[in-house]
């Protein structure tokens, strides 16, 4: 009895003696936490402030004073055609290789070896960009070249191989390929973690009833990562959108608007342009750049919320 | 093609069921190396011979040869099945081509512009010559302050939303720390540029707005995974240090962030492998500079991808020299990558805290 109550006074005593430098410990601490919660909140609403300030001359300027002589809009439209091309070409590519590459690394290939060939695919994404681009106009492109002269000969008929075939490989075919190997990992990274987390009782059920692997991952495994893979392909989408190094590279811009993929001349994309003349521009033309990157943020901020909104709604289910 | 080593479960069912016999353990690689044989044989005998036409005809030969024996033999449901085996495992090779050509290249072409001037000398006033020691300098400056601007942010921001967070401040800092990973990173750079040239006057160029764009990019990645291995700290650890009267702080710096200690670490060397080769936010920020400059806050600087990028864009009239020096610039940034990311997993799988 007297035990407790020494230990009940003592208790007292400590946190009557010690407990104002705790709590002020305590406070400092969770405010230094909030501090930076609020820090990246205005972070980031400085990074739309900061570029709407700085575009907004652009958006008003007349088109006399604007390079080119053409209003924002003018400017801006074939880049964004040129970056909406770019992008879905290698998501196009991307997205059904990195389901056969998911699917590769959780159901063909033998666990053992598994990890590792994952790993390896990551290891796509660690890769800068810069080397891609690099990669791609002194490696890609010119082996490109002659199955590009092959897809003008025999396949000329459609709009998209029409041609001339470029003699660089500076095209839209080969910065979309380029695009799709960096968006890989990104789309098949998505897929392959819905795909480990199909219910192991439907995918053993299905072989039960004598499903062969091919009928399993059809009726079991697609079924269910189909939203994960339909959000991991709008998040490599929002990436291919804005990667800069690789396009500004491989590509030869004429601003031209067209869907002829294996051309000499190819519609550039927002970011490519941002990154060729943004070092030699000053006065209005530096605005109407960074106006332009306001739009591509707009267009990749819609895509990855849209990306993300499709990952909620499946996290709710 | 892994049937044979990896039998199904039920694969005595499904033999019943389609009623047939099988194909031999070895028959998907006899299929595999015959088409590729006999593909390399007719292009060979045309003059058409090439590795690439060869793996492109022989996959598809095999594909048909594949498809048509098992249907013969085994039903066309198991022929169906070892087509699409065939075409996942293909997607995986192809997947797998550009990582090795890259790789292969970046080292063919990266070493002949290897040597001791490269690394120990700028390129000021040198006309074709000159090294890559102001960009080695620069990526190591530029990289540093922005990691020393993005770990405390981003590790606080981690702690407060696995320990503190509540309700709409909590809501809104994931999603827009979501946000944050997707913005391009062209787009940070034009944002560090905006925010210096408001205070600092037009056409401005600095180390710091490089760092400054490159937080932008590198604190969500921190938080990602600062916040991932704060969430398998088990509970029952604080709990025990409540029970002991340890303040909530006390208990975060000696309990929860020792045990998440290699993750935090393999965390941030996983960012910054991520920052540390970027080229547009910097191509925008932080200029293209020919001398050694360390100080982040006084004139231009330029990284490894920088000075890579300005090699291959103006080679000047040596042309294949500054080539050599632009993939020698991508090799050693390519190895700067590698060695982070390796040594990332080595210091998780060798520090990391066993928990019970």
């Amino acid at each position: 009895m007297a035990s407790v109550d020494t230990t009940t006074n003592a208790g007292q005593l400590l946190a009557a003696a010690s407990g104002g430098r705790r709590r002020l410990g305590d406070r400092v601490f969770s405010r230094t936490a909030v501090l930076a919660a609020v820090t990246i909140l205005l972070l980031l609403a400085g990074v739309a402030l900061f570029l709407l300030s700085e575009g907004f001359p652009a958006l008003t300027a007349s088109a006399s004073e604007l390079p080119g002589g053409k209003s924002f809009v003018d400017y801006v439209a074939p880049l964004a055609f040129g970056t909406v091309l770019a992008a879905g070409l290698a998501a196009l590519v991307a997205v059904p290789l990195a389901v056969g590459v998911a699917l590769f690394i959780t159901h063909v290939a033998p666990p053992r070896i598994a990890l590792t060939l994952g790993y390896l695919v990551d290891l796509l994404a660690a890769i800068p960009s810069i080397i891609y681009g690099l990669w791609g106009i002194f490696v890609l492109g010119p082996a490109a070249v002659p199955v590009m002269k092959w897809l003008e000969e025999h396949l000329g008929f459609i709009p998209i191989f029409e041609g001339p075939a470029s003699v660089t490989g500076r095209t839209m075919l080969v910065a979309g390929l380029v695009l799709a190997v960096m968006i890989l990992p990104i789309v098949s990274a998505v897929a392959r973690e819905a795909f480990a987390q199909t219910p192991r009782k439907l995918q053993e059920g299905a072989q039960a009833l004598g499903a062969t692997r091919w009928e399993m991952i059809r009726m079991t495994v697609l079924p269910f990562g189909k939203s994960s893979v339909i959000s991991g392909a709008m998040l490599g989408l929002g990436r291919a959108l804005g990667e800069t190094m690789a396009v500004t590279i491989i590509l030869s811009v004429s601003g031209a608007v067209t869907f002829n993929l294996i051309g000499q001349a190819n519609p550039s994309t927002i970011a490519a342009n941002i990154a060729l003349d943004f070092p030699e521009s000053s006065g209005l033309a530096i605005n109407a750049l960074i106006a332009t990157g306001l739009v591509l943020f707009a267009i990749t901020l819609v895509t990855n919320m849209a990306a993300r909104a499709v990952i909620a709604r499946q996290n709710q289910e | 093609m892994e049937s044979a080593s990896h039998p199904v479960p039920a694969s005595g069912g499904l033999r019943l069921a389609s009623g047939g016999g099988s194909l031999p353990a070895w028959g998907t690689w006899a299929v595999l190396g015959g088409s590729a044989a006999a593909t390399a044989a007719v292009l060979l005998a045309t003059g058409a011979f090439t590795v690439a036409l060869t793996l492109v005809f022989g996959t598809l030969l095999s594909a048909v040869v594949l498809y048509a024996w098992s249907r013969a033999v085994e039903g066309s449901r198991r022929a169906k099945d070892r087509l699409m085996t065939l075409a996942i495992a293909t997607a995986f090779g192809l997947a797998m081509i550009p990582l090795f050509s890259l790789v292969f290249e970046v080292v063919k072409r990266g070493v002949p512009g290897l040597s001791w001037e490269f690394f120990s000398s700028d390129a000021r006033g040198v006309v074709g010559g000159g090294g890559a020691a102001h960009a080695i300098v620069g990526t190591l400056v530029i990289t540093g302050v922005a990691a020393v601007i993005s770990v405390p942010i981003g590790i606080m921001a981690a702690i407060y939303l696995n320990e503190y967070g509540t309700g709409r401040l909590r809501r809104a800092l994931t999603f827009f720390v979501d946000v944050m990973t997707g913005i391009p990173s062209i787009v940070a750079g034009l944002f560090a540029y905006a925010l210096f040239e408001l205070f600092l006057g037009p056409g401005i160029r600095l180390g710091v707005m490089g760092s400054v764009a490159l937080s932008v990019l590198m604190i969500p990645i921190v938080i990602r995974s600062c916040e991932e291995v704060l969430k398998i700290v088990p509970n029952h650890l604080r709990e025990a240090a409540y029970a002991l009267g340890t303040p909530k702080w006390r208990t975060i710096t000696k309990v929860v962030l020792p045990t998440a200690f290699a993750g935090i670490v393999t965390g941030v060397m996983i960012a910054i492998a991520r920052i540390v080769g970027e080229t547009a936010p910097l191509l925008v920020t932080t200029g293209v500079v020919d001398s050694m400059n360390s100080d982040p806050f006084n004139g231009r600087m330029q990284n490894l991808a920088v000075y890579a990028y300005n090699e291959y864009r103006s080679p000047g009239v040596m042309k294949q020299a500054a080539y050599d020096k632009a993939w020698a610039a991508a090799l050693t940034l390519i190895a700067i990558v590698m060695v982070l990311n390796i040594a990332a997993r080595f210091v998780y799988r060798r520090y990391k805290t066993e928990i019970r």
